[in-house]
């Protein structure tokens, strides 16, 4: 047990390396003078400019400008923003919060959904709920995030014909928020259409995987067992076949945090909701290189670490992989 | 070499045959025929010069009329019009970067399937690497980093979309290649090229072309968001029009025909690419049949 979770730590590892290497030279690429990339619309002249490039380390050689942006990365430190004039990495937090309340809220009420709905489609296999189900989730997985962000939008924020918008278009608090409890609330309410659509993203794939899953479980012995014991239905589906489906959705749940990552960085940016993917998306606006690599490296890094927590999860809940 | 020619043609028939018992599979077929004919006829009817801002004749944001049928953008051009034409963008950038995914995610499939050892063990570590990462935040930077243009588009989807494709293909390189025949095509002196595309090459390219067509619809969506996000190809694709659509205040203000027909575009052809990708595999994948 031990020497798995070692090995898949070890495999993390070198991942997060395969992301700080892609990431310096993926930021090399940048046509022109760094320098003057990264300071982008702010007037220097030329002896800031040369300032500039000897603190950006530019007048070194490649692998010594490798070795400190490695050195720099492991302590936390992400550079500077020249658009907002602080550093990357406090910028990065200050925005963390917000998105982490966004995606914490939206996978709990997605997870909840999609495995309820995958258990109940499974069940009666080819009846109305599964069709639906399924016609519902092919249906998701062609929508674009971002459009269905630009619908719910319009429906419910600005509202259609005579029926007014019930919900703030934008952010996640107004400037004449309220203090106290009130403020949790008014937080909320700017919180269900954006929560909505990173729902709509995720929720899909979860059903997906349950109503497979629970279809697998379906045709065991076991079930066949449970339900000769004279079990009722409802409790041989929660007490048996459930329980056994959950362990590989549990993990797939972990395994597609990447595409939450996506779903947040187009949710934040229709709902301009200040988190880490509105962060990345006015980075990529600007151009500020600075912002855009930070970030960029934070979100790979998270993303590399749940996947990790996935796997050996998964070793821990499953002892028949345990045994394999 | 007739008599394989036969065999080839009596195969494709065969495998009509039983695509067009796939009902959803055939909806897909006819919503791509009717989309890849408005592309292609788009520019031999209309006049492109509409697409100018300069030139626009229409109102500033008018609702459907009958001389535009979907309204007016901000600009006052013609909303059908640009559908019409945007459709051209929004597929060739689909069809050429799922391409580009293909290839990679055969290619490397293949060679980690077909040498053993380390290159295969460097090559999977690559792939899994790409899989874990977040595609569309890669691609994004990717976009950003190269400039606009639609070959950076092509490159910035297709880099960061194969790895699927290469775990697929070369789980089915190792069972092909622990056939018999291919044993025996190696005791007879055949090398790795000759394997590699003789034998292993011919039998996954069923499931490419499957897999291939799911890429196309995922390549498409990521298109319009890479677009949506600010980092288009230069040229009117559906995802730009979205993105004008919010950056004019169509969203907030009602306009909806700005809005809808797009979006509309893009989940039809989506939905069409992954009808058909389903299909195809229940066709060549005869364990999936019986299994909804």
């Amino acid at each position: 047990m031990l020497r798995y979770a070692l090995t898949k730590l070890g495999g993390a590892l070198l991942s997060i390396g395969m992301v700080v290497v892609a990431t310096f030279f993926l930021f090399r690429l940048i046509p022109g003078d760094p320098a003057i990339a990264y300071t982008r619309d702010v007037p220097l002249s030329p002896d800031q400019l040369a300032l500039l490039r000897r603190q950006m380390g530019l007048d070194r050689p490649l692998p010594e400008q490798f070795l400190d942006f490695v050195l720099r990365s492991l302590r936390g430190d992400l550079g500077t923003s020249y658009e907002y004039r602080r550093p990357v990495a406090e910028l990065i937090g200050e925005r963390l919060g917000p998105t982490l309340l966004l995606v914490g809220t939206g996978l709990a009420v997605a997870v909840t959904l999609g495995l309820w709905q995958g258990a109940r489609a499974a069940w009666n296999h080819g009846g109305r709920l599964d069709r639906f189900s399924t016609g519902l989730s092919l249906t998701l997985w062609s929508v674009p995030t971002f459009w269905l962000g630009l619908l719910l939008l319009m429906v419910f924020a600005a509202g259609v014909g005579p029926v007014p918008g019930i919900f703030p278009t934008r952010g996640m608090e107004d400037v004449d928020a309220p203090d106290g409890p009130l403020y949790l609330l008014h937080v909320a309410h700017h919180l269900v259409l954006p929560c909505l659509t990173l729902v709509a993203v995720v929720y899909a794939q979860y059903l997906v995987v349950m109503r497979s899953s629970l279809l697998d479980e379906i045709g065991q012995d076991y079930v066949t067992t449970a339900r000769a014991k004279g079990l009722r239905d409802a409790e041989v589906r929660r007490r048996h076949a459930v329980p056994n489906a959950l362990l590989p959705t549990v993990t797939l749940v972990f395994l597609h945090i990447g595409l939450v990552v996506q779903g947040a960085v187009t949710t934040e940016t229709v709902y301009s909701w200040p988190g880490l993917g509105l962060l990345f998306y006015e980075a990529i606006k600007g151009p500020d290189f600075a912002v855009m690599q930070g970030t960029f490296m934070v979100l790979c890094v998270a993303v590399i670490v749940m996947n990790t927590l996935a796997d050996v999860l998964y070793h821990v809940l499953d002892p028949r992989v345990r045994s394999a | 070499m007739s008599d394989a020619t036969a065999r080839r043609r009596e195969g494709r028939a065969r495998f009509w045959r039983e695509y067009r018992t796939q009902r959803s599979g055939m909806y897909g077929v006819a919503i791509l025929v009717v989309a890849v004919l408005a592309a292609l006829v788009t520019p031999l009817v209309t006049d492109p010069s509409g697409l100018d801002v300069t030139r626009a004749t229409g109102e500033k944001m008018a609702p459907p009329s009958l001389g535009f049928p979907l309204g007016t953008d901000e600009s006052g051009r013609s909303i059908l019009l640009m559908v019409l034409w945007g459709s051209r963008v929004s597929l060739l950038i689909g069809f050429l970067s799922a391409l580009l995914s293909m290839v990679i995610g055969t290619v490397v499939g293949i060679v980690a399937g077909h040498f053993r050892g380390w290159p295969s063990a460097v090559l999977m570590r690559i792939t899994d690497w790409f899989l874990v990462l977040p595609s569309l935040v890669l691609a994004l930077v990717l976009a950003a980093i190269l400039g606009g243009g639609t070959s950076t588009i092509v490159l910035a989807i297709g880099v960061t979309s194969w790895a699927g494709t290469a775990r697929l293909i070369r789980a089915q390189t190792l069972t092909v290649e622990a056939r018999p025949y291919v044993e025996r095509s190696r005791v007879l002196g055949a090398g790795h090229w000759h394997v590699m595309t003789r034998h292993v090459l011919p039998n996954v390219a069923p499931l490419v072309l499957a897999n291939t067509t799911l890429t196309v619809a995922t390549a498409i969506v990521t298109e319009s968001t890479l677009a949506f996000l600010g980092a288009d190809a230069g040229q009117a694709s559906w995802g730009s029009m979205l993105r004008g659509s919010y950056d004019w205040g169509a969203v907030t203000s009602g306009a909806w025909w700005y809005v809808l027909p797009p979006g509309l575009c893009i989940v039809a052809v989506v939905l069409a690419f992954t009808l058909c990708g389903r299909a195809l595999e229940v066709v060549l994948n005869p364990r999936l049949r019986g299994v909804s």
